[in-house]
């Protein structure tokens, strides 16, 4: 760990005041195009200060009050104020609260009641009103309702099907039953059926391999087969790999060797592959596989909500 | 954003940048108050156009789209040309959309919605994907979108498998073209209207694939199905039983003793076993469901079968039912003789929907020794100490090896009935194909496949056993490819585990290498207890306990686990030392709650609340995945603990055993306060890390 811990370690303060800088930066071209997203990054951005331990650097109030103004008469959460409710942006409101301890000031059968709606009669998720169907939102679906406690509302038998009928002859997952297999959406299917308790549905070795293949030459990892390495990858792949307990099956160290490699050390932030531009994106995944990979000095992360373990055990023990 | 260079932007542009923001800004702003204020106006619907030629990501100008396309669908009325010129618009608005970002989610689904309209030529439809498919063959959205235009225009699987042929034809390396031909294959088998036979369909795809392989044989594209083909192969075989316990034809003796509190315990040749819950366990060679009172019937009994495996699961390849033999029925004077059939009335199936095969018929019986007078008077618990000089390898013979280990010799008369020519042949063709590309060069794939294929002919030619003529090779395999691809090298490792496990326990001969008696405790005991020993094999995976479900003393100390799944099948395991391994959580002991006679533990010197992230943390039944509700009692907690969080995991799991022995010591949880919580919650402990509890 040595190695890790010296000048090409992890630049604690520069991702810090990077994420800071963000939050505050709205018309340069790349904030501009993230605008309607801008509920996803202000996760990313807090829970990666929260795995740094700066989340106190933010007003919580300002933070609540925006989200609180995200939200529609249905129940669900636009991207940004002014935009269209959709379940992507509902989670990411639900986690945000329940980084702050905050789930409380929702009025959570209201949520609750848009969430359940969108379940459709084969068990599958639309993402909002229009019908998009994904595995994606079936995830979602299963993160928010069990951190709001309301797991109960939905057919979870019926959901659990939907999502084991995605699973490919690799072991993985698509978006829709005969989508090909992409470690994103494998994180999406193994989460909801380890949040289900059905972590028995997935072929361990069959995707433990699969996914540790992802692992390239220069120690990042990819997504699909034959496709180049990138950070964000770190995250969904060892995840993943941690669900099913297959993580030791990759070669840690050359992993973290890239994460850190895809740092920008001067102005803060970490892209998608050595010297690209940075984003917020790439931050929270690349900081949040650390975490996975018990970097020190970065608080631990629950592999399947994807909140620091501190969160998610108070919500699922102090209870 | 994906492969942007870091590089500063240089000034000339950072103004072109600025103006570019400014101008997307406005038309953001723009849109969304038209949006809010349900303007449809042509001027709205263009600028709505050119913002998501910009910006297709931006979700909400999608959905105004189609709230306008309703608008003007209705105000057409009966009109088709009208209505036509309205989807006509949308369907360029994608396609203007997806020539900026050809991974648009939202492009993607309007153009669904557009079509699920009925509005559109679905022949055009699939020109354009053509077209769009040569210029990136990997494009998920558009594969996809193949896919539902198959569906809608009812294209033959034939035709679609042709279209993935010609892809693979262009370029090899294309691995969506391989999974669609997996997927089509699939649904080709299950209509099976085309007349043919998997085999005809496997061997034609082996080809295929190897042609693949050998062409470059590292690139992956090839790998995952080939090993799908493997499977697919030798998913043609039924479900059979490999093993029970008891054993058909044993005869168990079980003396009775009383034990410390006021319940009779009695013990099965020197160990515990409560009569009351007596195990009977059923070994498949693969996961079947169906396991139920009807199709396994056990003579006089009423039995509950429940499978070895998460709670909710339900298939498995271990089944288990509990006996009360202490009840109404058991007079208990002479021997009484259990019996079970399984399969008479069908039900019973594997995954893939292959029926149970042979009906088996399994007698044992079970007699009670009368109880001996010293056994009551002297029975003062020891503490078990797992000490070298405490075990001895005299000559165990072949009639306690059946019982007490439950070592079963292969049943030759059933092999022939399991086993198709055709699965041999295929994959001794494969054999040959793997050993011709190892010869021009040391292929990791090669090597990997060719191991895979010898396991998978042992496993044809051996149905019962774990016997296996390609082990030593298939280790020299596996040992090399921990050299040659060091990444990997825990992956292949826990394959040689399974491989030495293969290899002890396919003999007599080899087993009785590891069993030793026992004289470390309560030597006063009639029987002597017998222990496997597989301590010091740098083991890092179990599995194949097919052959050992009656061992009650287990000592896997000095290895490398990490995980002990599989123990669960272990059913009348009493003494386990799992010391100096690499657990690194409580939760790693999660098939321990299914051992109902277990009473001495020791997981000494291992990992356990060393590590930030627990990789079992899912695979533990408890609240985070909804399978059991932690019931805290306030008095076990310690009250100068920060919170119950803390302490979770070992409160679920000592909560459910009743051990009288647990060593602890050499893990990073262990401190004082830790012990007077585990005595607090485990009221049976009589022996804690060396020390006697008073
Ligand atoms: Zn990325």
């Amino acid at each position: 760990m040595e190695m890790e811990m010296g000048n090409s370690g992890l630049a604690v303060e520069k991702h810090v005041q990077y994420i800071l800088s963000v939050e505050k930066r709205k018309d340069d071209f790349v904030s501009v195009v993230m605008e309607h997203l801008r509920l996803n990054g202000a996760y990313w951005g807090l829970t990666t200060l929260d795995l740094l331990g700066k989340i106190h650097a933010v007003d919580v109030d300002e933070v609540v009050s925006w989200i609180m103004a995200c939200q529609h008469e249905s129940g669900g959460f636009g991207g940004n104020i002014g935009h269209d409710p959709h379940i992507l942006y509902t989670l990411s409101a639900v986690q945000v609260l329940a980084l702050f301890d905050k789930i409380h000031i929702l009025d959570i059968d209201k949520v609750t009641n848009y969430i359940t709606k969108l379940q459709n009669e084969d068990g599958s998720f639309s993402g909002d009103m229009w019908g998009e169907v994904d595995t994606r939102f079936s995830y979602i679906a299963i993160c928010c309702l069990s951190l709001l406690h309301r797991l109960d509302s939905i057919n979870v038998e019926k959901a659990v099907d939907y999502i084991v009928s995605c699973k490919n002859m690799d072991g993985g997952f698509g978006c829709t039953p005969g989508g090909e297999s992409h470690a994103g959406q494998i994180f999406c299917c193994v989460g909801a059926l380890a949040i289900t308790g059905s972590l028995d549905k997935v072929d361990k070795d069959l995707l433990g391999w699969w996914l540790c293949e992802r692992q390239v030459k220069s120690g990042g990892l990819n997504g699909r087969p034959e496709k180049l390495p990138d950070v964000c990858y770190s995250w969904w792949v060892l995840s993943s790999l941690i669900m099913i307990d297959r993580v030791h099956w990759i070669d840690k160290e050359k992993l973290i060797k890239f994460i850190l490699d895809c740092q920008d050390t001067e102005n803060g932030g970490i892209s998608d592959r050595p010297d690209d531009a940075v984003d917020v994106f790439h931050t929270y995944f690349g900081v949040a596989g650390l975490s996975l990979l018990e970097y020190p000095g970065v608080k631990p992360i629950d592999p399947a909500y994807a909140l620091p373990t501190d969160v998610v055990n108070r919500i699922f023990f102090n209870g | 954003m994906h492969g942007r260079p870091r590089k500063p932007e240089k000034p000339e542009n950072a103004a072109a940048s600025a103006a570019k923001a400014e101008k997307l800004r406005l038309l953001q702003s723009q849109f969304l108050s038209n949006h809010h204020n349900r303007i449809y106006t042509k001027e709205a619907l263009e600028a709505n156009a050119k913002l998501l030629e910009i910006n297709p990501e931006y979700y909400t100008a999608w959905n105004y789209r189609k709230l306008a396309v309703q608008h003007y669908v209705a105000e057409a009325g009966s009109d088709p040309q009208a209505i036509k010129s309205v989807y006509d618009e949308e369907l360029r608005v994608v396609e203007a959309a997806l020539r900026q970002n050809f991974k648009s989610y939202g492009a993607w689904h309007h153009r669904k919605w557009v079509l699920s309209m009925g509005h559109s030529s679905l022949d055009q439809e699939l020109r354009l994907l053509d077209k769009l498919q040569q210029l990136d063959s990997r494009n998920f959205h558009a594969w996809n979108y193949r896919r539902f235009l198959a569906e809608l225009l009812n294209r033959s699987v034939e035709d679609e498998l042709m279209h993935t042929e010609d892809m693979i034809g262009i370029n090899f390396s294309n691995y969506s073209a391989w999974h669609n031909r997996s997927m089509l294959l699939c649904k080709q088998l299950k209509e099976n209207d085309t007349g043919l036979t998997s085999k005809d369909v496997l061997s034609n795809e082996y080809e295929l694939v190897q042609n693949a392989i050998f062409t470059d044989p590292d690139d992956q594209s090839g790998w995952f199905y080939h090993l799908w083909l493997i499977d697919q192969t030798m998913k043609a075989k039924p479900p059979i039983l490999t093993s029970s316990w008891p054993s058909n034809g044993s005869e168990l003796i079980i003396s009775r003793k009383q034990c410390q509190g006021k319940c009779p315990l009695y013990e099965y040749r020197g160990l515990n076993i409560d009569l009351k819950e007596f195990p009977v366990v059923l070994y498949f060679n693969q996961a079947v469901s169906g396991v139920r009172s009807s199709t396994v019937t056990v003579k006089s009994f009423n039995v509950t079968w429940k499978p070895l495996s998460p709670s909710n699961s339900l298939a498995s390849e271990i089944w288990v039912a509990y006996l009360n033999l202490a009840g109404e029925e058991c007079h208990f004077e002479g021997p009484i003789t259990v019996e079970f059939c399984i399969g008479q009335s069908q039900g019973i199936l594997s995954s893939s929907g292959s029926p149970y095969g042979k009906p088996l018929r399994v007698a044992f019986t079970v007699t009670k020794e009368p109880i001996r007078v010293q056994d009551v008077e002297g029975h003062n618990p020891e503490m078990v100490s797992w000490e070298d000089p405490n075990f001895c390898a005299d000559e165990v013979d072949s009639g306690v090896l059946n019982s007490d280990v439950s070592f079963i010799k292969e049943r030759k008369e059933n092999k022939e009935s399991t086993i198709s020519e055709w699965q041999k042949d295929t994959i001794s063709k494969e054999i040959a194909g793997f050993r011709d590309l190892l010869s021009i060069k040391d292929y990791k794939i090669g090597k990997l496949t060719l191991a895979r294929l010898l396991m998978a002919d042992d496993a044809l030619s051996f149905p019962y056993g774990n016997r296996s003529v390609h082990s030593a090779e298939v280790l020299e395999l596996l040992k090399d490819l921990t050299k040659s691809d060091p990444t990997h090298s825990r992956y292949y490792e826990e394959h040689i585990s399974l491989v030495l496990l293969q290899q002890l326990t396919s003999s007599e001969e080899m087993l009785r290498r590891h069993l030793f008696y026992f004289k470390g405790a309560n030597t006063s005991s009639f029987h002597k207890p017998l222990c496997l020993r597989l301590n010091n094999l740098s083991l890092s995976r179990l599995g194949l306990f097919n052959k050992l479900l009656g061992v009650q003393m287990l000592d896997l100390s000095n290895n490398e686990l990490q995980s002990i799944e599989g123990l669960e099948a272990m059913q009348l395991l009493s003494c386990l030392n799992l010391s100096k391994n690499k657990l690194g959580s409580f939760t790693a002991l999660e098939p321990l709650r299914h051992l109902k006679s277990l009473k001495v533990l020791n997981i000494s010197d291992n990992e356990i609340g060393s590590h930030s992230i627990d990789t079992r943390r899912y695979l533990f039944s408890s609240p985070l995945s909804h399978n059991e509700a932690v019931v805290w009692d306030p008095d076990v907690v310690p009250s100068d603990a920060a919170s119950p969080t803390n302490y979770w995991e070992a409160f679920m799991l000592f909560k459910s055993l009743k051990l009288t022995q647990l060593d602890t010591i050499g893990n990073a949880v262990d401190d004082g306060r830790f012990r007077s919580f585990l005595v607090k919650i485990m009221p049976s402990l009589l022996f804690l890390d060396g020390q006697k509890l008073v």
